[in-house]
C-alpha cells in the first residue's frame, strides 16, 4: 500500500477544488439554510456533479460508473467538505448505492445504479433508531410475513436526504432478539407506499435528515436487498466503507477551518501586534497540524485497504473515525476560541466548521466507539 | 541495473567470506554497538576481527569517499550492501558520531588537510567522537553559549563548561562549539573546534539521571589549548556548521521512535498485571487508554510511510516530516506512562527484592523517557519551528 496519491487521483483533486472555488463556496450552504430550502442541496449541481463522473466513481462500469475505489472518490469528498457542500454523496453513493452493488439482485442494479451514476436517482438506507446509537444490530423496526408480502412496522431516525429520496433501503427484524445481529433484513421501499410517513428534521448542521414512521407497510418479497435474516454484514460492512468516505469529508473540513484560523492569526492584530505572534496561540496551531497531518494518514490507509479489502481494513477504518473525530472537533473548536468574537457571530463560517465537525462524530461510530471495537478487533 | 544485481550478489558471497562465526546473528540493541576508540573493549573479539574487514574495504562508511578510507560506493550499492548485511544477520560494524555526525560535517566544510587528518580514523574505529554544544546556562539558546576561546598565535585557549556529552568519557575527540567573539551578534560570534580530550585541562565528569546511570557527561575545560587549525570553516562561522549538524542529530533521535514493533504488546501487559474477563481486558478505562495508544502509534507509523512513500515517488518532502521527533517522542512517553498504570504497585521497584528485572528495567525506562521530549531539541521548540517554518507564523 502506497500512501501517495497517484496522477489520476492529483487532477480529480484539482478538478475538484477548481469546481468547489467557481460553484460552492460555503456562502451557498449558507444560502441553502437561509432560505430553508426543501431537499438541502442543488439538484443543479448534483447533475453537473454526475456529469465530471463523481456519483459514478464507486459503480461498476456495466452500470454506468467507473468502477473505481474509495482512495479516489475520498479526493472529490475531501475537496467537498472544505466547504460543507451538501450534496448526497453519503446516502445515495456511499450507502445506498454500495449496498446495492454489493448486495442488491440483478434487478435491483438495474433499477437503481444507472439512476445513481446519472445523478437522476436519490436512493438512502434507513438504519438509524432511536436508542440504536452506533450499533446497527440494534433494530426494533419489524417485518411480519403476511403470505406473499411482508409489513413493515417501526421508525427511524435522521434518514440522510430523506425527503429527496426515491426509494429506502429500511433495515428492519424478521428474527431474533432485540440486539441480535442475526434476523436483520433490509427491504427496498418506495417513496410513496403506502404507510410510509415522513418528517423534515432541522438539524443543526443542516443537513437534510428525515423522520421515517412505517406503519404496516406492505412490500413484496423481491424487495428485500441480500437475503432473509442476513441483511447485518452486509449493512455493517457498507457503513465500514462509508465511513471512509464521510472521513475524508472530515478532512477536507478541518483543513480548511485549520487554513482559516492560521491565516486569522495572521492578520488579526491586538496590542499593537499580530496574534500569530504569540506563542500559547502558535503551539496551539502547530499541535492542530498534527492531529490533521495523523487524520490524513488514517484516512489515505483506510481507504487504501477498504480497496483492497486487506485482512486489517476494519481496524484501519476505526482508526480514521477515531482521528478525524476528534481532530475535527479540536480544529472547530479551536477555529471558533482562536477566532475570539467574531467566531461566535452566526455570520462568520466557522460555526458551521463547528456544527459538522459535531454531526459527523455522531455518524457511524464516536472516537470512543471505534477505540472499543479496535479493542474488540485486536482480541483485548 | 545488471550491474546492481552483480554488485548484490559479489557482495553476499565476501560477507559470507569474510564475517567472523561471533558475529553472525548478533543481534545489538540501541547503544550496544561497537562504537571504536582508544579506549574500547571487545568483550567479543570476533567483533574486532569484523570491524578490522569491514574497515580495511572502506564498508564502515560505504559512501565516502576512497582517498579518506570510505568504500566509494553509491547510494544505490551502499543501500544494497545495507540490505545484505541485514539479511545475513550481521550487526554493523560501527557505529557513533564520527560517522553519523562529524564525519560527514567533515566532508561538507572540512579542508584537506582535516579530511586526511580524520576521517580514516573514524573509517578504522581508531578514535570515537563526542558532541560538546549544551552548556548549563545554554540548552535551547545554545547560540548564547559561553565557552571562551581566546587565539594567541597558532593556538586557541579554552574555557568553560559543556553539559550533556554522551560519552565524553569513552571519548578519544570532540567537536565543540565555542566564542570566539563576546562583542559580535551571539550566532556571529561562534566558532567549530575539534579539542583531543587528551588534552591537558580536560576533564570529565558522568552525570547521574533520575533513573540512574547514564552516558552522559559534564566535560570542564580549564586553559585548554587548541591548535587553530583544527577549527572547521572559518573562525565566527561555526554556527552554520552547528545548524548543518543539528538536522543530522533530529532526525537520528525521531528514527530511534519510529513507531516500531515491540516485542511485548499492551496486551500482554494487560492479561498479566489486570487480568482478562470474558476475553476482555477487566478495566476498560485501561483497555481504552491501550486502544487510543496503538491507534495513535499506528498513524505516526502511517505518516512517517507517507513521508517515505513520497520521497521514494520523488515528491518534495512534506511538511508532515517536521512532526516526526515530538510526536515520535511524546508517543515513547505515554508508551511507558501506560505500562506503569497497567503494571501499578509492581512499577515502583528500583531494585532488588519483591520486584522482577522486568519490572525494573520498566520504572527505569519510565523515568529516562522523560528526557526524550526534552533531549535533541526540546518539544515546545518543536511546536516554535512546525509554526514558524511550517505554517508561517509571525516572529
Amino acid at each position: 500500500m502506497e500512501l501517495v496519491l497517484t496522477e489520476d487521483q492529483e487532477l480529480l483533486a484539482q478538478t475538484a477544488a477548481d469546481f468547489i472555488r467557481q460553484h460552492s463556496p460555503v456562502s451557498r450552504m449558507r444560502a441553502l439554510r437561509d432560505t430553508n430550502d426543501p431537499i438541502g442541496f442543488s439538484r443543479d449541481l448534483w447533475k453537473q456533479m454526475a456529469e465530471l463522473g463523481w456519483t459514478g466513481i464507486l459503480i461498476p462500469d456495466t452500470y454506468g460508473g467507473a468502477g473505481m475505489g474509495l482512495a479516489d472518490l475520498a479526493v472529490v469528498l475531501e475537496a467537498l467538505g472544505r466547504t460543507l457542500a451538501p450534496e448526497p454523496f453519503l446516502s445515495a453513493v456511499l450507502l445506498a448505492g454500495e449496498l446495492l452493488s454489493r448486495a442488491g439482485n440483478e434487478a435491483q442494479k438495474q433499477a437503481w445504479l444507472p439512476g445513481i451514476a446519472s445523478g437522476e436517482k436519490i436512493l438512502t438506507v434507513a438504519y438509524q433508531e432511536v436508542r440504536s446509537r452506533y450499533d446497527l444490530n440494534r433494530v426494533t423496526t419489524k417485518a411480519e410475513r403476511q403470505g406473499q408480502y411482508w409489513l413493515l412496522s417501526g421508525e427511524k431516525i435522521q434518514v440522510l436526504d430523506g425527503q429527496t429520496a426515491d426509494a429506502f433501503i429500511v433495515s428492519t427484524r424478521t428474527s431474533g432478539t432485540a440486539n441480535d445481529p442475526v434476523g436483520i433484513t433490509l427491504f427496498l421501499v418506495a417513496k410513496d407506499a403506502p404507510g410510509l410517513k415522513l418528517t423534515s428534521q432541522h438539524r443543526v448542521d443542516n443537513r437534510p435528515t428525515a423522520l421515517l414512521v412505517l406503519d404496516g407497510v406492505k412490500v413484496a418479497q423481491d424487495s428485500i436487498v441480500g437475503s432473509l435474516d442476513n441483511g447485518y454484514d452486509a449493512l455493517s460492512q457498507i457503513v465500514d466503507r462509508a465511513t471512509v468516505g464521510l472521513c475524508a469529508e472530515m478532512l477536507g473540513g478541518m483543513s480548511q477551518i485549520f487554513d482559516n484560523t492560521v491565516a486569522y492569526l495572521k492578520t488579526r492584530q491586538q496590542f499593537g501586534v499580530l496574534i500569530g505572534t504569540f506563542q500559547g496561540l502558535q503551539h496551539r496551531a502547530a499541535r492542530l497540524f498534527m492531529e490533521i497531518e495523523l487524520a490524513r494518514s488514517s484516512v489515505m490507509a483506510a481507504a487504501r485497504a477498504a480497496d483492497a479489502n486487506d485482512p486489517d481494513w476494519q481496524s484501519l477504518v476505526s482508526l480514521a473515525k477515531a482521528r478525524c473525530s476528534d481532530g475535527y472537533i479540536l480544529a472547530a473548536n479551536e477555529g471558533v476560541q482562536m477566532h475570539g468574537g467574531i467566531g461566535m457571530t452566526d455570520e462568520y463560517d466557522a460555526g458551521f466548521y463547528l456544527k459538522r465537525a459535531r454531526a459527523t462524530e455522531m455518524t457511524f461510530g464516536d472516537a470512543a466507539w471505534h477505540r472499543e471495537r479496535w479493542a474488540r478487533l485486536h482480541r483485548y | 541495473m545488471a550491474n546492481l544485481e552483480q554488485f548484490r550478489t559479489e557482495t553476499r558471497k565476501w560477507l559470507l567470506d569474510n564475517s567472523p562465526q561471533g558475529v553472525r546473528g548478533l543481534i545489538l540493541a540501541l547503544g550496544e554497538g561497537n562504537w571504536g576508540g582508544r579506549k574500547a573493549l571487545y568483550p567479543n573479539p570476533d567483533m574486532k576481527r569484523w570491524l578490522g574487514v569491514m574497515a580495511e574495504r572502506g564498508w564502515t562508511a560505504p559512501e565516502w569517499p576512497t582517498q579518506y578510507g570510505g568504500g566509494g560506493l553509491s547510494k544505490a550499492e551502499a543501500k544494497v550492501l545495507r540490505e545484505e548485511i541485514v539479511a545475513l544477520k550481521l550487526p554493523e560494524p560501527l557505529s557513533g558520531f564520527g560517522l553519523t555526525m562529524i564525519g560527514p560535517t567533515l566532508l561538507q566544510f572540512g579542508t584537506e588537510e582535516q579530511k586526511r587528518e580524520h576521517l580514516p580514523k573514524i573509517v578504522r574505529g581508531e578514535i570515537r567522537w563526542c558532541q560538546g554544544y549544551s552548556e548549563p546556562g545554554s540548552g535551547s539558546d545554545l547560540a548564547s553559549l559561553q565557552t571562551k576561546a581566546v587565539q594567541h598565535g597558532d593556538y586557541f585557549i579554552i574555557n568553560g563548561q559543556k553539559v550533556w556529552t554522551s560519552y565524553a568519557n569513552l571519548s578519544d575527540w570532540m567537536f565543540m562549539l565555542v566564542r570566539t567573539d563576546p562583542n559580535a551578534k551571539k550566532q556571529e560570534g561562534i566558532t567549530f573546534i575539534l579539542v583531543d580530550m587528551a588534552t591537558p585541562g580536560v576533564e570529565t565528569r558522568p552525570i547521574k539521571l533520575i533513573s540512574g546511570s547514564s552516558p552522559f557527561c559534564e566535560t570542564f575545560l580549564t586553559d585548554v589549548q587548541v591548535p587553530v587549525k583544527n577549527v572547521i570553516f572559518k573562525v565566527n562561522q561555526g554556527w552554520t556548521v552547528a545548524k548543518a549538524l543539528l538536522n543530522h542529530e533530529r532526525s537520528m533521535i525521531a528514527s530511534a521512535f519510529g513507531g516500531g514493533g515491540k516485542k511485548r504488546t499492551m496486551r500482554d501487559w494487560a492479561e498479566e498485571y489486570i487480568g482478562l474477563e470474558d476475553g476482555r481486558v477487566a478495566d476498560s478505562a485501561l483497555r481504552h487508554r491501550i486502544a487510543q495508544y496503538e491507534m495513535d502509534n499506528l498513524a505516526f507509523k502511517l505518516t512517517a510511510d507517507r513521508s517515505r512513500d513520497a520521497a521514494r515517488a520523488g515528491r518534495p518532502p512534506g511538511p508532515e516530516s517536521s512532526m516526526f521527533k515530538i510526536y515520535g517522542t511524546e508517543l515513547n512517553q505515554r508508551r511507558q506512562e501506560l505500562l506503569l498504570s497497567i503494571a501499578g504497585p509492581h512499577a515502583l521497584g528500583w531494585e532488588g527484592a519483591g520486584f522482577t528485572d522486568r519490572e525494573i528495567t520498566l520504572t527505569h525506562d519510565w523515568l529516562r523517557s522523560r528526557g526524550n521530549s526534552i533531549e535533541g531539541g526540546t518539544s515546545e521548540i518543536q511546536l516554535n519551528i512546525i509554526a514558524k517554518r511550517v505554517l508561517g507564523l509571525p516572529d
